[in-house]
């Protein structure tokens, strides 16, 4: 892997190996000293052009863990907001000898704009483009419900696919790059996709997407997910004529008290709820819900440090296996030269 | 007035086929066909200067309702030197320069400033299209008839860039532009189905996250406008249609017997939305690259007639506005000098139209509509000499830097591709020998001091 700039063209061997090596990164965090020497003297510039506060931090702490220079670059207060082109800020990057840009942007295709234009040799990591992807959530996603789906299962998770997992993700597919990434990775891993949501905000096309569609949040929980992704329903979309209001929203499609309930009803004790953040309390997710055993919010924010980890890490490390074929989960890659993890 | 024109040299056409025909010769004196046929060798002075066409097929030139010039405002992107040089290049004779100038092409005034920019460059004749709101507000008609009785003498309106959304306002435009034999070429898209977007809708912007641009938003506003075409029993011309559903709307009307003519860009001919999965916004074009079964609606509907012309909708931009963020880009493509190739590709090379129709759609009807009565005419005796020769069997591949339009934003470019313009002839004068750019048209001489009307070209 030279960039990773989406999921769906992320092949299921290089996914599997993020995750894989995301485990043993996890292992570090755990330890009384959580910081591994492998990227010491690279730099990773976070590029934000987009406030994302939770994101930047998940990305910087990741690659502190891993020794390298974070440089924050943010748009505002920057020369970006004096006009400065994107074209000028990469090469500004470059001229600082980047070695990873970590990139959020407004735009649609911005990361993959600066991954081909030739502006920057750097390795270019998209932590989200508009309304197309955000491949680091969804890896953290996947890493999620693999050890939740391993758990269940009573083994380890390395190695091993979401093959048999039922997942439903709800709400605002049309907008949505944790939408987007979620379905092409976890289909890639073998898992099954559900969606539900009003179909203003399904995306015209979404026919042609590998997962089944639902219009009503009740008939899609009937088919027994083993999670439910609920997705943050943006502020700027309650004025646009998608839905008549937000309570009709939340009585609809909203994961509210009665739906939890109705998991324990079905029984359904293994199925989690999980949820990309920051949450609209009381409309997406109900304040019990959210806090309820079954939801894994805050594993999912420190399963993301151990998910930027091995994405800084496998991009950095200059170890490019991804081009030849082979068993999706051949032997692992030292994880770092220095053999430091275990 | 003799003395002045008879000093032009003559130039013999040797073994043309014309139109896909026979070879013939072909005498360009003074500014028509003196002689085309076997007499023509006969009839030429000892001084014609003798052209080699053998293998070449001999058109009328190419006639472009559509395409931007940038100037006045954007001379970095365009001028109507650079813009009428890339014309004479692609085998172009005329072109009407689109309206969203800056400022706008809504008064006598700008117009004729277009006007007289392309009478001295020379190289084409280029119609300044009228705006058919002032300043392409949307709100109030500009002053159509100045614009008419100016001596650019506009026959096309447009708005081009933006819909004529209001459909009173559009029947006002269609109404009164009768009055001087009129065209309004409208920019078929709904404003409020069509906010922020970025790209055609469907499989593709799915998966990218780009804002659709519906066809709906084309086809509705088609409908609605040939049914105001119908009602007033005006003249519409519908620029760059784009979707499978715009061809069956306008194919309907013509069946009713509504007065609507249709056109369609050569990269709508060729391209699809599949080449924005790169995000490369050298794609990014309004109305938007559709789908594979659109292109071949539109192959179809041109084949058949139901669209009339092929219009380039040319648009040069500089490059920072294309080496950004895609939603940051500006939309459109340069097309002047790689339309008769792509035509002969998607059109000819297929067996979709012979070469025949290739002059009806580039030449003949765009005059029609128009309005150029001394353009699209036959390549016959005493026709005026606006000609091209192409050398059909010629591959090349395109290379933006090197074209002669400022742009360098072609979608086609890497792109190997048939059909090569060697020489045109504007008014009897060569703009191309070889391929390459030779002189400009002179101005008007002495003996003719007053600037000659458009249609005495």
């Amino acid at each position: 892997m030279k960039h990773l700039l989406s999921t769906q063209d992320l092949s299921a061997r290089n996914a599997l190996r993020l995750l894989d090596v995301a485990e043993e990164m996890s292992a570090v965090g755990e330890r009384e000293i959580k910081k591994l020497p492998a990227l010491r003297g690279r730099t990773v510039v976070n590029l934000f052009f987009e406030d994302s506060t939770r994101t930047r931090i998940s990305f910087e702490a990741a690659a502190k863990r891993l020794s390298a220079d974070v440089i924050n670059f943010a748009a505002k207060g920057s020369s970006v907001s004096k006009g400065e082109s994107l074209k000028d800020t990469a090469q500004t990057l470059e001229a600082m000898s980047a070695d990873a840009v970590v990139i959020r942007h407004p735009a649609s295709g911005a990361p993959a704009r600066l991954a081909a234009s030739g502006w920057i040799d750097a390795a270019v990591v998209n932590a989200g483009d508009g309304t197309h992807e955000h491949p680091t959530q969804a890896l953290l996603d996947a890493f999620t419900l693999r050890r939740h789906w391993a758990r269940i299962g009573g083994g380890p998770s390395a190695g091993t696919t979401l093959a048999g997992m039922k997942v439903l993700i709800v709400g605002d597919v049309l907008h949505s790059r944790v939408a987007r990434s979620n379905v092409w990775l976890l289909t890639t891993l073998g898992a099954e996709v559900l969606l539900a949501g009003p179909p203003t905000l399904l995306p015209i096309g979404v026919g042609s997407w590998p997962c089944t569609v639902y219009y009503n949040l009740d008939d899609a929980l009937a088919q027994r997910p083993d999670a439910v992704m609920m997705l943050r329903l943006q502020a700027e979309r309650m004025n646009a004529a998608f839905f008549p209001s937000t309570r009709e929203y939340s009585r609809r499609w909203g994961f509210d008290d009665g739906r939890l309930a109705l998991l324990d009803t079905m029984g359904l004790h293994d199925t989690v709820i999980m949820h990309p953040g920051p949450m609209n309390r009381g409309l997406e997710i109900s304040s019990a819900a959210a806090d309820s055993p079954r939801s894994t919010v805050l594993a999912q924010v420190r399963n993301g440090v151990s998910v930027r980890m091995a994405a800084l890490y496998l991009l950095l490390s200059g170890d490019h296996h991804d081009e030849q074929d082979g068993e999706m989960h051949d032997e692992l890659p030292a994880t770092t030269p220095e053999g430091r993890i275990k | 007035m003799t003395t002045n024109t008879s000093t032009l040299p003559e130039y013999l056409i040797v073994g043309a086929s014309i139109a896909g025909g026979a070879p013939q010769d072909l005498l360009v004196r003074d500014g028509v066909l003196a002689a085309v046929g076997p007499s023509a060798a006969a009839d030429a002075s000892a001084a014609a200067i003798t052209i080699d066409a053998e293998g070449l097929v001999a058109l009328p030139g190419m006639v472009d309702l559509h395409t931007h010039l940038r100037e006045p405002g954007r001379e970095d992107a365009e001028t109507v030197e650079t813009g009428s040089r890339a014309a004479a290049l692609g085998g172009f004779t005329a072109v009407h320069a689109m309206a969203n100038s800056s400022p706008v092409a809504d008064t006598a005034g700008v117009v004729e400033q277009v006007y007289r920019l392309g009478l001295a460059s020379g190289w084409v004749e280029v119609r300044p299209v009228g705006a058919v709101t002032v300043g392409l507000g949307g709100e109030r008609l500009a002053e159509l008839g100045a614009m008419a009785e100016s001596r650019a003498s506009v026959r096309v309106f447009s708005d081009d860039g933006v819909c004529v959304s209001d459909p009173v306002l559009m029947r006002r435009a269609l109404e009164y532009v009768k009055a001087f034999d009129g065209v309004v070429a409208q920019h078929a898209q709904e404003p409020r189905l069509t906010e922020g977007a970025q790209m055609n809708e469907g499989d593709v912007s799915a998966v990218l996250g780009l804002t659709g641009w519906p066809a709906v938003a084309e086809e509705s506003i088609i409908a609605r406008d040939v049914l105001l075409a119908q009602h007033v029993g005006s003249r519409l011309h519908v620029c760059h249609v784009s979707t499978a559903g715009s061809v069956e709307i306008i194919r309907w009307a013509k069946a009713r017997g509504i007065d609507v003519t249709a056109e369609v860009t050569p990269h709508h001919l060729l391209l699809t939305d599949e080449l924005v999965r790169s995000y490369d916004p050298v794609y990014k074009v309004n109305p938007p690259l559709r789908t594979s079964d659109d292109v071949h609606a539109l192959r179809a509907a041109l084949a058949d007639g139901t669209i009339d012309v092929v219009g380039t909708d040319h648009a040069p931009h500089p490059s920072e506005h294309k080496e950004c963020e895609w939603a940051q880009a500006a939309m459109g493509m340069t097309g002047l000098e790689t339309a008769l190739s792509v035509v002969q590709h998607t059109m000819v090379e297929t067996g979709l139209l012979d070469w025949e129709g290739f002059a009806r759609v580039t030449s003949v009807a765009p005059a029609r509509i128009g309005r150029l009565a001394h353009q699209g005419r036959p390549l016959a005796t005493g026709e005026p000499a606006n000609l091209i020769l192409v050398d059909p069997a010629a591959r090349w591949t395109v290379d933006p830097a090197t074209m002669a339009t400022k742009g360098r934003n072609s979608p086609f470019r890497g792109l190997e591709l048939p059909g090569s313009v060697r020489a045109t002839f504007y008014g009897g004068h060569p703009t191309v020998l070889d391929g390459r750019l030779a002189t400009p048209r002179p101005a008007a001489g002495p003996a003719t001091a007053q600037e000659a009307p458009a249609w005495s070209i």
